[in-house]
């Protein structure tokens, strides 16, 4: 009697702390987006999102920096998607399992480890130097595509492995190519894991601010970019330049653009959300 | 296609093989294993095969020879020969997806594309290239009919698949197959998943198909071989035991274990 009664307060005891330890990073983030809220909501308006960088705190705007986000976003999917689909594929469908395909295997996972400085190094020596595309925004996008690249390839391989092997067998008794199978069955069944991952990993790279300065994209750009090759910022530095100012009104404007990078991270995650559940769905 | 076909059969009616699938020596590797013992064995064209045997036995791997469906398997390695209407299927410069398109599948659990009715049943023919609508679209119904899905499903062929029950599911199954034309219809456990009623339906299906086709199905079920099946073959341990017809297994089979077996005193 006296044991059981002992269990069953271990047993709430745990549940009060297991509750304390899962709302601990939920109230911090809370918080920090309350604080954000305060600070920057009143200063979000459009001409904020539309202005050029100034020095005049009250005029300096996000669009140059917003663009630069938008243009390393759509340079940095263009690069990794391909590449990571089809090495995922390769991985997935085709590599005969044997020592060298679990060494790569390894690797992939190392690299997804490896800290986001060191691929800004390598960016600034592969892409800015020997390369010589200089300070762009496609240095920038092929530096986070390396990035995230072991990302997409993990996420796309779990999506592909879901697909049930008697998808596979079916396919290939009727005599469907190893091409055909993947290419009709398993990537349109896949399509909405693999989105998934690819989301979520476009939303950490459009957070990554290391990488970017040590390739040398610029805390101050007069003009949004109007080429691949131009030079750049993305929101992330801008809110640092905007944040190591003595100023109260940059740190104003760096609370308001926080809000703006946060929705974009916050409205990926709900889109990836949205397709993991409605692929759930149909695979049931 | 349908010129390719007419050569195709005109060859066939030319040599006029007594036996539609014949192995000679096969024996069957996974890395040191040995699955398959060395079997000798012939199959009558337009006749049932049932294959019966404990679970382990081989049966279903001796089955997935004829349409090289254990290549994909690792440590996978075969000695012998397996011919289909005298052409040797394992000789190197084979085309497996020629193969595979005469030799059908019908696999143990219903396994059916996430796609619509239509597209599983059209998806053989469109991997060949075919694109002719007027053309699937008779050939889906074609194979619908056949297999006596057609009144249950043709007024929502674009619904997807995987709402079917699961002996629909596996009729559809069969009708994919038939789709694309083979000569051989491979049958591992059609029914193990499915409850009397689909079942028997099935087993209808299988005795009007072995009209055109030759038919190979593998079985736990003794009632179904011997329902079913015109030869029966009794594997054990990875070898061929007795093979003969289906009436002379089952009321006087020449080995001992072969009665065990049937009898139910094992396996």
């Amino acid at each position: 009697m006296n044991n059981i009664r002992k269990n069953r307060w271990k047993d709430q005891a745990f549940k009060v702390w297991g509750i304390a330890c899962t709302l601990l990073g939920l109230v911090l983030l809370v918080i920090f987006i309350g604080s954000v809220i305060v600070d920057g909501l009143q200063r979000i308006d459009w001409d904020f999102i539309t202005s050029l960088p100034s020095r005049k705190a009250e005029r300096a705007g996000i669009f140059t920096a917003l663009m630069g986000s938008v243009w390393v976003l759509v340079l940095t999917t263009i690069i990794a998607l391909p590449v990571g689909i089809a090495a995922a594929i390769y991985l997935e469908e085709y590599a005969k399992k044997n020592r060298l395909s679990s060494l790569l295997e390894v690797n992939i996972s190392n690299l997804a480890g490896v800290p986001s400085i060191i691929y800004g190094l390598l960016g600034l020596e592969i892409f800015v130097r020997i390369m010589q595309m200089g300070a762009s925004v496609l240095a920038g996008s092929f530096t986070l595509a390396l990035l995230i690249l072991p990302i997409v390839i993990v996420s796309t391989r779990e999506a592909i492995k879901a697909v049930p092997k008697s998808v596979r067998d079916a396919s290939f008794a009727l005599g469907a190519s190893k091409w055909q199978t993947v290419s009709r069955q398993l990537l349109p069944a896949s399509f909405g894991g693999i989105l998934t991952g690819i989301i979520l990993a476009l939303s950490r790279a459009v957070g990554e601010t290391a990488p970017l300065i040590v390739i040398g994209a610029l805390t101050y750009v007069p003009f949004a970019p109007s080429s691949p090759m131009d030079e750049f910022s993305v929101l992330p530095i801008q809110i640092f330049n905007w944040i190591s100012r003595p100023q109260h009104g940059f740190e104003v404007n760096a609370a308001a653009a926080i809000i703006v990078l946060l929705s974009i991270t916050f409205l990926m995650n709900g889109i990836a959300v949205y397709f993991r559940n409605k692929w759930q769905k149909k695979l049931k | 296609m349908s010129k390719l076909k007419t050569k195709e059969s005109i060859i066939d009616s030319d040599i006029k093989r007594k036996y539609k699938l014949q192995a000679e020596g096969v024996k069957v590797f996974y890395d040191d294993f040995m699955a398959i013992k060395g079997i000798d064995m012939s199959i009558k064209a337009n006749k049932v095969t049932a294959f019966i045997g404990p679970s382990g036995c081989g049966k279903s791997t001796f089955l997935r020879l004829f349409n090289r469906m254990n290549d994909y398997v690792d440590g996978f390695r075969m000695e012998g020969k397996i011919t289909i209407d005298g052409g040797n299927i394992y000789k190197k410069k084979i085309n497996v997806e020629q193969l595979r398109k005469q030799v059908g599948m019908v696999f143990q659990k219903p396994n059916p594309f996430p796609k619509s009715i239509f597209e599983n049943v059209a998806y053989g023919l469109k991997i060949q290239g075919i694109k002719d609508k007027r053309f699937l679209q008779e050939k889906v119904e074609e194979s619908l009919k056949q297999v006596a899905l057609w009144d249950e499903v043709k007024d929502g062929l674009n619904k997807s698949a995987l709402a079917l029950s699961g002996g629909q599911q596996q009729r559809l199954c069969i009708a994919r197959t038939l789709a694309v034309e083979p000569s051989v219809i491979l049958m591992d456990e059609p029914t193990s998943a499915l409850d009397p009623l689909s079942t028997a339906k099935i087993e209808e299906l299988i005795y009007e198909l072995k009209k055109e086709y030759t038919i190979v199905i593998v079985t736990h079920n003794m009632q179904q071989a011997s329902r079913v099946s015109d030869y029966t073959a009794f594997f054990y341990m990875g070898e061929l035991i007795e093979y003969d017809q289906t009436k002379k297994i089952f009321t006087n089979p020449e080995k001992q274990q072969t009665e065990n077996y049937i009898t139910g005193r094992f396996g």
